[in-house]
């Protein structure tokens, strides 16, 4: 600086401080729309729920719903589907966590948690595998099931993973009966 | 050996009226003409320059289909077999960019394990090698998001699985992935975003291949010897030398490229991507391009959990990983010695390496089952002991072989060794010092 001397801190200090200040400020609020843009659109987050209707689903019958572009299955499953699931003990499970979004995050993964009180019959179940993403067959496996072709990973009647590389259940989304016969999901 | 002095001397008024003004064909002239290259580079060398005219390729094929391309999930498909099938000359032009990516990586992955070989890497040159690993990465992101463009079943759920890669992260990984895709799913903002990154990256690692030949024109090349130029008589003109050898090397590269264009068109690609991308059902065997193989078969190596990192964390770590060892190559090596020329075990490991980087390629294209699973397992663990135990270890327990004094030596010393070989091709007359 100049060599007469001026008091601490003085103008030009304030000025360097406080133009950094807004160069770091700016830059920020600068950058954010350009990451907020990539967020999901209010189109896209529109589509975040959907009406099922469920009447023509007799027991051991499924549907697959798209729901923010992923399959939903909703199936109402037999008799012997609900005992195999309610007959697995938790210690057999891989993951032991119900992945429920409609439960508490820890809650335990018993057939029951799997499904909605007095609906036990019902899964409503987003179909993709926990692994890396592809869909899973229906009633394949050597759990009655669920199994997935492209790593061989396979969920029992509850979706819950038995055996293979997934590492969770696969996951049952917010959703609920509005009506007898009508589901909603999301 | 560039000390700075140019040679250049414009010949004509025009010549010095530019040269005065913006000296642009004085660097043109320094960097490819007088720029002094080692006179012992081999064909191993000519890849850099391969690799120039593939991203000039592929640029120029790319904006030429961007201009009949649609990117929305409705109509891409059919854009792609429009052009294949309506298009003058768009199934050519298709094919060569297409194939041109393949060749892309054929050309850097040579250019890779040449640096690899030679221990290009070393002091002074780590900057040089860096630049180079962020070109592969960019290239990677750039082939990725070409792959999806067709929308195909294999583009779709390649997108899938890889951008899956993200929700491995803890906390904040569905975040990521939510903010990568623009929704919940590979969707039509994916396939925007993606379109729009595929176009720019290529001039994005157009700039960084500027930086890479400009870090390599201030260390000069290294050479098959890995001793550094020592003085006039090592180094010959860059043209018409190297460029000579260059152009050849293109042109025998080029024939192959030509036979997959026209014979083979389809032969690296997938069947399975011209069936219209279904987001409700996953082909039986989803496998990348053939270039990510080696790191896919890396990352389904890893079915086991690791304390608290999940075994699909622990695959993503793995991948990633296995890219980050390139960038600390320069440091890992602690040889004094450059070249796997006079280094024999490091010359078998490297070998080792190449076979070890060919087998996680091939099981990459297979089921992950079986013993398929184990061997993976194997062939990841040798991959990263290559670089985090041999490179350490063999710098400090092996015993170089005798270096020659010169480039000039190596090069007279092998052509009075070789039978027959024609004395004045390149012993060129010259005086030690």
């Amino acid at each position: 600086m100049s060599a007469t001397d001026t008091q601490d801190p003085n103008r030009r200090d304030f000025l360097y401080v406080a133009t950094g200040m807004a160069a770091v400020v700016g830059a920020g609020a600068f950058a954010w729309p350009f990451i907020d843009q990539m967020r999901p659109d209010a189109s896209t987050l529109a589509l975040a729920s959907v009406e099922v209707d469920v009447a023509s689903l007799t027991p051991g019958m499924s549907l697959i719903v798209k729901w923010r572009g992923k399959p939903v299955v909703v199936r109402n499953r037999t008799e012997q589907e609900m005992k195999d699931g309610e007959a697995v003990k938790l210690a057999d499970l891989k993951d032991p966590i119900a992945r429920n979004a409609n439960l508490p995050a820890d809650a335990p993964a018993t057939d029951a948690n799997r499904t909605t009180p007095g609906k036990e019959a019902w899964m409503v179940m987003v179909q993709v595998c926990t692994h890396l993403g592809c869909i899973p067959l229906g009633q394949e496996g050597d759990f009655g099931g669920w199994f997935c072709p492209c790593h061989g990973s396979v969920y029992d009647t509850a979706g819950r993973i038995r055996k293979g590389p997934a590492p969770e259940n696969m996951a049952v989304p917010v959703f609920k009966f509005i009506s007898d016969t009508k589901i909603l999901i999301g | 050996m560039s000390e700075g002095h140019s040679t250049y001397t414009p010949k004509t008024g025009l010549g010095r009226w530019f040269d005065a003004r913006m000296p642009l064909p004085r660097l043109v002239y320094d960097s490819f003409v007088a720029y002094p290259v080692p006179r012992n580079l081999n064909y191993a060398w000519t890849f850099g320059g391969i690799l120039s005219i593939m991203l000039v390729a592929q640029i120029l094929t790319g904006i030429v289909l961007a201009m009949h391309y649609t990117a929305d999930t409705n109509l891409a498909f059919g854009s792609v077999e429009k052009i294949m099938r309506d298009v003058n000359s768009g199934w050519l032009l298709r094919y060569m960019h297409s194939n041109g990516a393949s060749f892309f990586f054929v050309a850097v992955y040579i250019h890779i394990f040449r640096g690899l070989y030679y221990g290009s890497y070393k002091a002074p040159r780590e900057l040089l090698w860096i630049l180079g690993c962020i070109i592969y990465l960019l290239m990677m992101a750039t082939g990725f998001m070409g792959y999806v463009l067709p929308w195909g079943q294999m583009s779709f759920w390649g997108a899938t699985v890889i951008t899956g890669f993200f929700s491995a992260i803890p906390l904040v990984g569905d975040w990521i992935q939510q903010l990568l895709l623009g929704g919940f799913a590979v969707d039509n903002p994916t396939l925007n975003r993606f379109f729009a990154l595929h176009y720019l990256l290529p001039f994005m690692i157009a700039g960084v291949v500027v930086l890479h030949i400009w870090a390599l024109h201030v260390v000069g090349q290294s050479n098959p010897t890995g001793i550094e130029v020592k003085s006039k008589t090592d180094t010959v003109a860059f043209t018409p030398y190297a460029t000579i050898k260059d152009a050849f090397g293109m042109i025998v590269f080029l024939f192959f490229f030509a036979y997959f264009v026209f014979y083979l068109p389809n032969y690296l690609g997938h069947p399975d991507n011209y069936i219209v991308a279904n987001p409700l059902k996953t082909p039986a065997h989803i496998v990348p391009e053939w270039y990510f193989l080696p790191f896919y078969a890396i990352l389904r190596a890893i079915t086991f959990n690791v304390g608290p990192i999940n075994s699909k964390l622990g695959g993503v770590l793995c991948m990633f990983g296995a890219i980050v060892m390139l960038f600390l190559v320069p440091w890992l090596d602690t040889s004094k010695v450059r070249s796997a020329v006079y280094r024999p075990w490091y010359k078998l490991f490297f070998w080792l390496f190449v076979a070890d980087a060919i087998l996680l390629g091939w099981l990459g294209s297979q089921p992950a089952e079986g013993s398929y699973v184990f061997m993976a397992q194997m062939a990841t663990l040798f991959y990263f002991a290559f670089f985090l135990i041999a490179l350490p270890v063999l710098g400090l327990i092996e015993t170089p072989r005798r270096l020659p004094n010169s480039i000039t030596e190596a090069v007279l010393e092998k052509n009075k060794g070789g039978s027959g070989h024609p004395a004045g091709a390149t012993a060129a007359p010259e005086t030690k010092g």
